[in-house]
């Protein structure tokens, strides 16, 4: 994960670690603390926990996103802090002594983003939505425009390509060459993924390319677009990997509290984060016990019969 | 009738979910939503599909889900969809029959804001924004919500439109949704801890039927503006024992909706 971090994520890089609730890999966020970038751009869905964590680390000056909040729990504090006007500034305004710099948002909805990425994978200067009609989200973002059908009949809304310099996914498994396999929720990883210049795959196990081979149809990601793999298991806690192990609640009930706070918040990230050196030493700390109850019960597929045509 | 004791917020998603009835396709938004149709797929809505925007269609989901993409809705579900197939061919697609939306603030027409609290730029209060909300209220063929009710929440002026319901009202809403080929019909129920309310002719929320132990003034006191009310007011019926029991021992034992 060092050097793959070290490798391809740069200062000033808009960087992209998608899933969506399952599958966000907070072990590449935490080494991006670590390694101290600065200045990146922030694009994912719902930034959760992790997006938090790095904003209050110092790593981010701007968040591209569509629905900010801890799912099920509450708010991000740290992001609030940095964005509301009673505890953020602008450069410059005479008002903002003591205050934390002001985050810059870029804000879409779900399907906004999920065809920003669409767009920047496929090649295309935009993509049109049937969203945005009579609301105030095309003031509050100039970049959501209308346009005419070419055809004459009607109005949608376009998005604008996003393409990351780095996307950032985490997976259940993959070969050596990149190729990788996903099931349970999908998200936009495929989208993200091929929109981006660099692409790194965190997986929780390495299979040999015939394992891959035998299950195509799980094939999300092609090893031709990935830029490097990183083996990290329990890479994804607290948010889960299907099959594998289960969201730790525990812990975003515990955030709660602890975003509230900037120097809990602060303490937590020197406990968790910097005080660690990679993602076997936070398993090891988290605890045996923690890890295992994690564990969901048993339910699996049943296996297709793909023939063998000589 | 049980004859228990349950809380408001009890009464709020048992309305919500019976609300449910007869509706095939759900769109589930995140928070109250959420439990509101779980419980309605275990009572009065069993053949309900539930989609939710993580890319689920047809969930089955054997505990509530901690979120709208909890592991719990993928296994034993219909399809596993990307978001861009969920949003492009079920929503946009016209597939959705419900919109099951929460709201931080709602306009007398149904407009909902959750976007911010003050002025967008500098904010006040930074809520969570759209996600898939916007074309949700859009695209699905009608708009259910489920909030909690105050001066705070039912607001003269929303501070920022998040996601469209009847506009300035009927007549302005009926016309823009003719001309720009809207899928959606717009909000048709509201479902709040003190009271029902549907969408009158002119597209305005009526109060049809008050919660037990709610009086028209308690709901008054809690809407920023002049509420029409039923000529017909009805009583909620209270919760049976046998929907209590599945949100107190199956749903949310731990009370994070109801405590």
């Amino acid at each position: 994960m060092r050097d793959a971090i070290a490798d391809l994520v740069r200062d000033g890089d808009t960087v992209a670690i998608e899933g969506f609730t399952h599958l966000i890999c907070f072990a590449a966020g935490h080494e991006i603390i670590r390694q101290g970038r600065r200045d990146l751009t922030l694009a994912r869905l719902t930034p959760d926990l992790i997006y938090d964590q790095m904003i209050a680390a110092g790593v981010a000056r701007k968040l591209i996103f569509s629905w900010l909040g801890n799912p099920g729990v509450g708010g991000l504090g740290a992001i609030r802090r940095r964005t509301e006007v009673a505890t953020s500034a602008r450069p410059g305004d005479p008002e903002g002594e003591g205050k934390l710099p002001r985050l810059e948002l870029e804000e879409y909805s779900h399907f906004g983003m999920v065809g920003r990425y669409t767009a920047g994978a496929a090649g295309l200067p935009f993509y049109p939505i049937r969203s945005y009609f009579e609301t105030d989200l095309p003031k509050a973002n100039p970049l959501i425009r209308e346009v005419q059908s070419p055809y004459g009949d009607g109005v949608v809304y376009a998005v604008p390509p996003l393409k990351p310099d780095v996307t950032i996914v985490h997976a259940q498994r993959a070969d050596a060459a990149g190729n990788t396999q996903v099931w349970g929720l999908l998200g936009c990883q495929k989208e993200a993924a091929f929109a981006a210049d660099r692409v790194i795959v965190v997986v929780e196990e390495l299979v040999d390319e015939a394992v891959v081979r035998a299950d195509p149809n799980r094939t999300i990601i092609p090893g031709l677009i990935v830029d490097a793999v990183v083996v990290e298991p329990f890479g994804a806690h607290p948010s889960y990997v299907q099959g594998a192990y289960d969201r730790d609640n525990q812990f975003y009930l515990d955030w709660d509290a602890i975003t509230r706070d900037e120097e809990a918040l602060q303490g937590w990230l020197r406990e968790w984060v910097h005080d660690l050196d990679g993602r076997a030493a936070y398993v090891e700390k988290l605890g045996a016990e923690r890890v295992a109850a994690l564990k969901p019960g048993s339910a699996p597929s049943g296996s297709v019969d793909y023939g063998r045509y000589q | 009738m049980s004859g228990a004791a349950f809380s408001k917020s009890e009464m709020m998603i048992v309305a919500a979910a019976r609300e449910l009835a007869g509706q095939r396709v759900c769109f589930v938004g995140v928070g109250l939503p959420n439990i509101a149709v779980n419980l309605a797929q275990r009572t009065v809505a069993p053949e309900l599909e539930l989609v939710y925007e993580a890319g689920v269609f047809g969930a089955r989901p054997a505990r509530l889900p901690l979120s709208i993409g909890d592991p719990t809705i993928v296994t034993g579900a219909t399809a596993v969809t990307s978001m861009y197939e969920l949003f492009s061919f079920y929503l946009q697609g016209g597939l959705i029959d419900v919109g099951f939306l929460g709201a931080a603030q709602i306009d007398r027409f149904g407009n909902i804001n959750t976007t911010v609290i003050g002025d967008y730029a500098d904010p006040a209060t930074r809520l969570p924004g759209s996600g898939g909300a916007c074309e949700i209220a859009i695209n699905a063929r009608q708009v259910f919500v489920i909030m909690r009710q105050s001066r705070r929440s039912f607001v003269d002026q929303i501070d920022f439109r998040t996601s469209a319901g009847n506009l300035g009202g009927a007549a302005d809403s009926e016309r823009i949704r003719r001309e720009q080929g809207w899928i959606g019909r717009g909000p048709s129920v509201v479902v709040t801890d003190l009271a029902i309310w549907h969408f009158d002719e002119s597209g305005e929320m009526r109060v049809d039927s008050l919660h037990p132990g709610v009086s028209i003034d308690d709901v008054r006191a809690a809407t920023g503006w002049q509420p029409r009310v039923s000529a017909e007011l009805a009583t909620t019926p209270e919760p049976t024992a046998d929907e209590l029991r599945l949100i107190r021992e199956e749903l949310d034992p731990g009370g994070a909706y109801t405590g």
